[in-house]
């Protein structure tokens, strides 16, 4: 069998595509954490909850409702967007003048009492999305065996990205985001509702946490939790990215994903450290993150 | 004489606990080019920033068109038909020349085509894809009145627009400015450049500690001159 570094080659790629799963909801996490702390300035600690939330929706669609995976797919980030206005408009809008602090402190809070409530509701125990029926089965690549609904979610979430991206950097609109971001006074003179598209940006990065949850219920346990395991990575990703770079988000979390991975073959008590030594590497070398540019 | 379209009485304003805008009171004809003159800190800046909605804090009345100005929520000021040139300029540093023009919405018909601004402004031709900050000062500050002539807005809040500029853009920018007026823009300007001033106003009004202390014509400046001079602090 070949081998690579004295490592079979099905091992590693094995852990290279785990790796590039991970990655591919490291970089949709970190993208909306980005896009909402880029225009509000806001570091949304609820953002694993709405990811959590995702998940349960998408469970609860096809549980209470019978509504399959790609329904849920269309459906599930429209709930956890408008559920994500909501919070905007009644709450979080509120604290835009005052500390960073004050909202970070208030999406803490809204996260310990989404999963909470969860729980209550749910218990800790994990619900289990079975993969939808178009997605199941392998493709043999030869070296390694790939679960056909993994490759979708690669894929899937690699185009999510990269419109996402298009949006922010070459449309009127993401120029009217980008604008507002660096003057929002300028921008409301010229007489664009810049508190609507606060809401609509919260919104919309929350859906693509709802979205990633969708994606994930048929990979890990729908659990509670699940969002809190991962927020943490996720942060640790938009600090070596750069705090409100989109790109540098979406390549970060792909590249720590794939990093995360390969430790995991050659030194596999380290792999769950490997982010985080990023993260201080780059504290201590690059302060504003790779992508950033600095202020 | 033509009627009038901005009307401004007693005015006051506020930045956060700091009161600077003390009862101003002027009005603006169509038609007009005037210009708020008087010493650094003595309100026109603040002034212009009270109009368009930047300084949320104010007292007393503003309308446009007879349409109260400090009734209308901020992103709705441009839709009375005013745009603001900035002193800062504005210009984004994360947006192309192209993407600066087309950012701020047509709110009003009659807004200029690209052509047309280009024809004004021809600096800016074939500049689409630089990104706004790298324009020379001159450029952004054409700039930054080219995507106000885009939007339909015919009343323009011209802040310092000669600000740090050498003379030979001052004049272009002098020039862009007496093609507008003919256009039937009305504009108030507030300007530290007094030849620049007097070669596009047909009124000014003097500022001193958020006041209006005097008004001249155009006129009537030469020979007022020592009294201007004493306002100015020249």
């Amino acid at each position: 069998m070949t081998e690579i570094f004295g490592v079979p080659l099905a091992v590693l790629s094995g852990q290279v595509m785990i790796g590039l799963i991970n990655g591919s909801f490291y970089a949709l996490l970190s993208l909306g954490l980005a896009i909402i702390f880029g225009l509000l300035n806001v570091i949304n600690f609820a953002h694993g909850a709405f990811y959590m939330l995702g998940a349960f929706v998408s469970w609860g669609l096809l549980t209470y409702g019978g509504l399959g995976y790609w329904a849920s797919l269309a459906l599930t980030p429209l709930i956890v967007g408008a559920l994500g206005a909501l919070f905007e408009r009644s709450m979080l809008r509120r604290l835009y003048g005052l500390d960073h602090l004050y909202s970070l402190l208030l999406t803490f809070g809204l996260a310990l009492a989404l999963e909470g409530l969860m729980r209550w509701i749910y218990g800790a125990g994990g619900k289990s999305y079975p993969v939808p029926a178009s997605l199941q089965g392998v493709y043999n690549l030869g070296f390694m065996v790939l679960p056909i609904y993994r490759a979708w979610v690669i894929a899937a979430s690699l185009v999510v990205c990269v419109a996402a991206w298009a949006v922010i950097e070459k449309t009127p609109l993401g120029a009217r985001l980008r604008a507002a971001t660096e003057n929002p006074r300028l921008v409301t003179a010229f007489g664009i509702n810049v508190p609507l598209m606060l809401t609509l940006t919260y919104a919309a990065g929350v859906a693509l946490a709802g979205l990633a949850g969708v994606m994930a219920a048929p990979i890990y346990q729908v659990s509670p939790n699940m969002g809190s395991s991962l927020i943490i990575i996720v942060f640790a990703v938009v600090v070596i990215g750069g705090m409100g770079s989109i790109m540098g988000s979406i390549v970060t979390g792909l590249a720590l994903g794939v990093l995360e991975g390969l430790t995991k073959v050659f030194f596999p008590t380290a792999s769950a450290l490997t982010v985080f030594i990023v993260m201080i590497l780059v504290l201590l070398l690059r302060p504003a993150g790779l992508f950033g540019k600095g202020k | 004489m033509a009627e009038i379209r901005l009307k401004v009485e007693a005015l006051e304003g506020w930045y956060g606990e700091s009161h600077v805008l003390h009862g101003a009171t002027f009005n603006v004809r169509r038609g007009e080019v005037v210009t708020l003159l008087g010493r650094n800190g003595a309100g026109k800046t603040s002034t212009m920033r009270a109009l368009a909605g930047v300084m949320r804090k104010r007292r007393g009345s503003a309308t446009l068109d007879g349409r109260d100005l400090l009734a209308t929520p901020p992103h709705r000021v441009a839709h009375a038909g005013l745009g603001h040139v900035p002193e800062e300029r504005g210009i984004f540093s994360t947006l192309t020349v192209r993407e600066n023009l087309l950012l701020p919405p047509v709110v009003r018909p009659g807004g200029w085509s690209v052509e047309a601004i280009h024809g004004l402004f021809p600096n800016l031709k074939g500049r689409d894809s630089t990104i706004g900050t790298r324009l020379s000062g001159g450029e952004q500050q054409m700039l930054a009145m080219a995507r106000i002539l885009r939007t339909g807005c015919d009343f323009i809040l011209l802040d310092e627009p000669t600000e740090g500029l050498a003379p030979v853009i001052v004049e272009q920018i002098g020039k862009a400015l007496v093609q507008l007026k003919e256009k039937g823009f009305t504009v108030l300007l507030v300007e530290q450049n007094l030849g620049f001033a007097q070669s596009a106003a047909d009124r000014h009004y003097v500022m001193e500690q958020g006041r209006i202390v005097d008004e001249f014509t155009n006129e009537s400046l030469p020979a007022n001159m020592g009294k201007l001079n004493r306002y100015l602090g020249i």
